[in-house]
């Protein structure tokens, strides 16, 4: 019975974060600025998300229980923000199907077979025993190739490797069922890796 | 005249397609034993889906490593800072 109090003290001496909006532009403005340029390239448009962040965090403060602290607090309102614009992007691209598969994708594999068009065969590379993973021009080539991947499959991987989500995350935030996602993964892998013999070998 | 698949293991055999999707789906989550087995009978005689194995997986290293890859700081200017605070100050004053 003696204990109670005790605990609630301690409780009570928790930090509880408070919100100093006049300070927002100082200590969180280039933050949100970088969080939002290494998802979005596009320089304008992140200038414009750290704006509205802030707009709309005034707007919500009273739903600040401060149990995170402002940046952590801030820097969801982003995120979602951030996903919303992946979501326009995907539904705004015209694609052949529900996977956001672009017009002009070959078919790597037989209809009736399955089996690898003789077109398509993977072929080594060449340097994979030569360190690949440092070679600057090899990895050059594959960001090209990344660049040319429709909006939603480089969503998925942005999420997947930046944000290091799980697929059911992914899956939520991006409006895709599971067995979508692996379909997305599967011709974005086999579109990237042919793109990389194409233009390395 | 094209072949025609008679038996569960020639349709495996042939399956590149799922194969490639299983060596993506086991680079994330664990297989189930079927689609374990089917991978294995797969690869076993599919030297083009092996070569793909390896070089999927090192694709999913370096775009890690492309991605993840800290950009130099950037910086916002005074001027759009200064803006965004009469923006906040504004704001809080109406509110």
């Amino acid at each position: 019975m003696q204990l109670e109090p005790v605990i609630e003290t301690l409780a009570d001496q928790a930090v509880k974060h408070e919100l100093r909006p006049e300070d927002w532009v100082e200590l969180h403005a280039d933050y949100l600025y970088n969080f939002a340029r290494i998802r979005l390239s596009d320089e304008e448009l992140c200038r414009d998300l750290v704006q509205e962040t802030f707009l709309a965090a005034l707007e919500k403060t009273k739903n600040f229980r401060g149990d995170s602290n402002e940046r952590t607090w801030l820097t969801a309102i982003i995120k979602y923000k951030i996903i919303d614009i992946y979501r326009k992007k995907s539904s705004a691209f015209v694609s052949r199907d529900d996977y956001g598969t672009p017009g002009e994708e070959p078919e790597y594999f037989d209809t009736d077979l399955n089996n690898w068009k003789r077109a398509h065969w993977p072929a080594h590379f060449g340097i994979e025993d030569k360190d690949p993973l440092n070679n600057k021009e090899f990895t050059q080539v594959l960001q090209r190739c990344m660049g040319k991947l429709p909006p939603l499959w480089m969503s998925v991987f942005k999420l997947k490797h930046i944000d290091e989500e799980q697929t059911d995350t992914i899956c939520a935030e991006l409006r895709i069922t599971p067995s979508n996602f692996w379909v997305i993964i599967h011709r974005a892998k086999v579109n990237l890796r042919s793109c990389l013999q194409k233009n390395w070998i | 005249m094209k072949k025609v698949l008679k038996t569960e293991e020639e349709r495996i055999a042939y399956n590149c397609r799922k194969a490639t999707l299983l060596i993506e789906k086991k680079q994330n989550i664990a297989l189930n034993p079927r689609e374990k087995m089917e991978l294995q009978v797969h690869l076993a005689g599919c030297y083009i889906c092996r070569i793909y194995e390896q070089q999927s997986i090192l694709i999913t290293a370096m775009m890690h490593q492309i991605l993840r890859k800290p950009e130099e700081q950037l910086k916002l200017d005074k001027a759009f800072k200064d803006k965004l605070k009469k923006q906040i100050e504004n704001k809080m004053m109406n509110n």
